[in-house]
C-alpha cells in the first residue's frame, strides 16, 4: 500500500504520465539473443541430422529407387533391399498397440478426471506417468521373462485353439505360438505408449468446459450419460490426437521390441503370430553387422523412412490435439 | 397447493399475460418492417400454441432455510423465498451476493462442484428436493436449467440439441415423435422459422441469441415444471434479449419460472415478484426483501433496497 502511493506521488509533481527509459531494454535484447541461438541450434541439430542420414542412404536408394519401400524382399547377400515387410511389421505393431492402449487409456483418464477422490488423482497419474520412465530395456527383459510367456500360454494358445478353424479369421492365428512375434511386440508397446497417450487424453478430458457438463446435468443426466453425451463427444478430436501421438512413440520404439518380435521373417501376413521385424528392431539389428557398404547404406535408409513416418504421424497428431484439445472452440458465442 | 387453486392461478396469469404484461415492453424493437411484425405476431402465435399444449402447468417452488458453501465459505445463509407456480420471479443484487449460488441449490446443481454443500429444504410441489431417497437426476428432470452463457453441445446438429435430454435415461421415441418434439421445442422457444432449414447443423453454429433459444429449447423439450435462468440475456444483444423476454412472457403460462438478472429494466419487465440478495460485511449472502415486482421496485420496504434499486450501491 505505501510503495504504492509513494509510486503515484513519484510522478504527480510533474503532471504528467511519464512512459520514456530504457530500463531493461539491453538486458532483453541478450537474452532475446541467448534463447534465439538456443532455438536455432535446435533446427541445425535436425537438419544436420536430415543431410547425414540422406548422404549415407544416398548409395542403397540410388540403387533400388522406389522399390527401396514397395520391394518384399531384403537379402543382403544378393544385394536386394526392399522394405516393406519392415514398414509393414512397424505399422502392424504399432497398431495392435494403440488398439489395446486407446481404450485403456481413454477410460483411465475418465476415471481420474470424473471419479477418482482427489486424493487418489495424484498417485494414479503418478504411478502411470512412472511407466514413461522405465527404460525400454528393462520393459524388454520383462516382456522375455513374464510377458511373453504368459502371453503364448494364456491367450495365444488359446487363441488359435478358439479361431484356428474359422474361415478368414483363422488367418490371425496362422502359424506357431512362440512367444515371439507382432503380438507380444504390439502388447509390450501398448503398456509403453499408454502414459503418452494418458497424460494427453487427460488433459484433453478436463478441459471439456463445466458448461458442457452442466448442460447436460441440467437436462437430468447421470454421470455416465453426461460422459458419453458432453464430455466425450466434446474431446473426441483431441483423444485421437492422444492416440496418434501414442501412436508416433510405438513406431520409433526400439528395444524392448527388437527384443521381442522374433526377429526371423520377412513375412508380409496378417497373423499376429508372425515373428518379424520393425524397421527400429532392423535397424537395431542389422547395423552391427553390415558387411557391405550398400547393405550399411540401405540400413540408413530403413531410418530416413522411420524418420519420416514419425515426424508425419507426430505432426498430424499435434496438429490434431491443437485444434481440439484445448479450449479453444467456440461454444459461447 | 392442491391442483384446483393451481388452475385458479393458472387461469389468472394467462389472463394477465394476454391482457398486457407480455405485449406492454418499452423495448420492441421500433424499426420493424411489416413484414418482419407480421413474422413476429405468428411467431407469437406459435409459441403460444405450443405452450397451451403443455400437459399440466408449473408447481410451487419453496425454499425453506437454505444454506450453501463452497468447501468452508459460506456463501448463502438461510435463504427462504417462494417461487408461485406460473410466475416468474426474479433474482436481483449486486455481484457476489450469491444470486447464482441460490438458483444452483434449486436444482441440485450446486452439489455437482467438489466440496460445495447444501443446507435446507427446497419443496417441489410438497415435496424435499433434498429429502431422502430423492434423486437428484430425477430432480432435474422437472427443474430445468438455462445458464448465463449459452451452451449448446458443439459436436451435436440442433436436432440433436434439442432431444438430447429425451434420449436420457433410455427413453426411446419413434422417429416421427422426435422430429414432433423437435419442431414443437424450436416454436415454443421462438426458433423455429430460422433453424427449420439447417436442423443437421451444428449447434455451435448458431448466433449466441439463437444459441440461448436453442438451450431454452432443449430445456423445454423434457417438460419441466419450472424452469431457472442465470443471468439469461447477460451475453446477448438487445434484439435477442428482447425475443427471450417475450418467450418468458409467454413460457410462464405453463412453467414456473425464476430468473437471476443484473438488468433492473429487465426485471421489472419480465417479473411478478421480484427478490434482493445481499451479501453483508459477514460475507455471506442473504434475502433481503421479497414481494411483487411493482411494491420492490416502487415502494421498497428495506433502505437497502431502495439504495440498490436506486443506484446508490452495488
Ligand atoms: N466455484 C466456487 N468456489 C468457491 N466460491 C465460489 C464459487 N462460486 C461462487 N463462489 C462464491 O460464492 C459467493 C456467491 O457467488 P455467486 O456466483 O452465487 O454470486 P452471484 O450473485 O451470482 O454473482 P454474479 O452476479 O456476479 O453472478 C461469492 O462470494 C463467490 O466468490
Ligand atoms: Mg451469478
Amino acid at each position: 500500500m505505501a510503495v504504492q502511493t509513494a509510486r503515484r506521488a513519484e510522478k504527480l509533481p510533474g503532471g504528467r504520465v511519464n512512459l520514456a527509459g530504457r530500463g531493461s531494454a539491453l538486458g532483453d535484447r541478450a537474452f532475446q539473443g541467448i534463447a534465439f541461438a538456443f532455438a536455432a541450434s535446435i533446427l541445425v541439430l535436425i537438419v544436420t541430422i536430415f543431410v547425414v542420414l540422406f548422404v549415407d542412404a544416398r548409395v542403397a536408394l540410388a540403387q533400388e529407387g522406389l522399390r527401396f519401400i514397395t520391394g518384399q524382399v531384403w537379402n543382403p547377400n544378393e544385394s536386394i533391399f526392399g522394405a516393406l515387410p519392415y514398414i509393414y511389421g512397424t505399422i502392424f505393431t504399432s497398431l495392435i498397440g494403440l488398439l489395446i492402449a486407446t481404450p485403456i487409456a481413454v477410460g483411465a483418464s475418465l476415471y481420474i478426471v470424473e471419479y477418482a477422490p482427489n486424493w487418489l488423482r495424484a498417485p494414479i497419474s503418478f504411478i502411470v506417468e512412472l511407466l514413461a520412465v522405465i527404460p525400454s530395456v528393462i520393459y524388454g527383459f520383462w516382456g522375455l521373462a513374464v510377458l511373453a510367456p504368459f502371453l503364448r500360454d494364456r491367450v495365444e494358445r488359446p487363441l488359435k485353439a478358439a479361431l484356428g478353424d474359422v474361415p478368414v479369421l483363422n488367418a490371425l492365428v496362422e502359424g506357431p505360438a512362440r512367444g515371439r512375434d507382432m503380438f507380444v511386440a504390439g502388447v509390450i508397446l501398448s503398456i509403453m505408449i499408454l502414459p503418452t497417450i494418458m497424460s494427453v487424453a487427460r488433459e484433453v478430458i478436463s478441459t471439456v468446459p463445466g458448461t458442457q457438463r452442466e448442460g447436460m446435468l441440467a437436462l437430468g443426466a447421470t454421470k455416465w450419460e453426461m460422459i458419453k453425451g458432453a464430455v466425450l463427444p466434446y474431446a473426441r478430436g483431441g483423444i485421437v490426437g492422444a492416440a496418434i501421438l501414442g501412436l508416433g512413440r510405438a513406431i520409433g520404439e526400439t528395444m524392448a521390441v527388437t527384443m521381442l518380435i522374433g526377429n526371423s521373417s520377412t513375412k508380409i501376413s496378417w497373423s499376429l503370430l508372425t515373428p518379424g521385424y520393425t524397421m527400429a528392431s532392423a535397424i537395431a539389428n542389422q547395423f552391427a553387422d553390415a558387411n557391405s557398404a550398400v547393405h550399411f547404406s540401405a540400413i540408413i535408409g530403413v531410418a530416413v523412412v522411420l524418420l519420416f513416418v514419425t515426424g508425419a504421424v507426430n505432426l498430424v497428431a499435434r496438429l490434431i490435439v491443437s485444434r481440439f484439445g484445448g479450449d479453444t472452440r467456440a461454444t459461447g458465442i | 397447493m392442491s391442483t384446483s387453486e393451481r388452475r385458479g392461478r393458472e387461469t389468472a396469469t394467462i389472463e394477465t399475460a394476454q391482457t398486457g404484461i407480455a405485449d406492454g415492453r418499452g423495448m420492441a424493437p421500433a424499426s420493424a418492417s411489416p413484414a418482419e411484425m407480421a413474422q413476429a405476431a405468428q411467431e407469437k402465435a406459435q409459441v403460444r400454441e405450443v405452450i397451451e399444449q403443455k400437459a399440466g402447468g408449473g408447481v410451487s417452488l419453496v425454499a425453506e432455510g437454505v444454506n450453501a458453501w463452497y468447501g468452508s465459505t459460506h456463501a448463502i445463509k438461510d435463504v427462504s423465498m417462494t417461487f408461485r407456480a406460473n410466475e416468474v420471479t426474479a433474482l436481483i443484487g449486486p455481484s457476489g451476493c450469491g444470486k447464482s449460488t441460490f438458483l444452483r441449490c434449486l436444482n441440485r446443481m450446486h452439489e455437482v462442484l467438489a466440496g460445495a454443500r447444501v443446507e435446507g429444504k427446497i419443496l417441489i410441489d410438497g415435496q424435499d428436493i433434498y429429502g431422502k431417497g430423492v434423486d437428484s437426476v430425477r430432480v432435474r428432470r422437472h427443474i430445468g436449467m438455462v445458464f448465463q452463457k449459452p451452451n449448446p453441445f458443439p459436436m451435436m446438429s440442433i436436432y440433436d440439441n434439442v432431444i438430447a435430454g429425451l434420449k436420457l435415461n433410455g427413453i426411446r421415441k419413434r422417429k416421427s415423435e422426435m422430429d414432433e418434439t423437435v419442431e414443437h421445442s424450436l416454436r415454443g422457444a421462438a426458433l423455429w422459422n430460422e433453424v427449420k432449414d439447417k436442423l443437421k447443423e451444428s449447434g455451435a453454429s448458431l448466433s449466441g441469441g439463437q444459441q440461448q433459444r436453442l438451450c431454452i429449447a432443449r430445456t423445454i423439450a423434457v417438460e419441466p415444471e419450472v424452469v431457472l435462468m442465470d443471468e439469461p440475456c447477460s451475453a446477448l444483444d438487445p434484439i435477442s434479449t428482447y425475443k427471450i423476454e417475450e418467450l418468458i412472457g409467454e413460457l410462464k403460462q405453463k412453467y414456473t419460472i425464476a430468473i437471476v438478472t443484473h438488468n433492473m429494466q429487465q426485471a421489472s419487465r419480465v417479473a411478478d415478484w421480484t427478490s434482493f440478495m445481499l451479501a453483508g460485511d459477514a460475507g455471506y449472502g442473504q434475502l433481503v426483501e421479497y414481494g411483487r415486482t411493482e411494491q420492490i421496485f416502487t415502494q421498497p420496504q428495506d433502505k437497502r433496497t431502495e439504495d440498490y434499486i436506486t443506484g446508490r450501491f452495488g
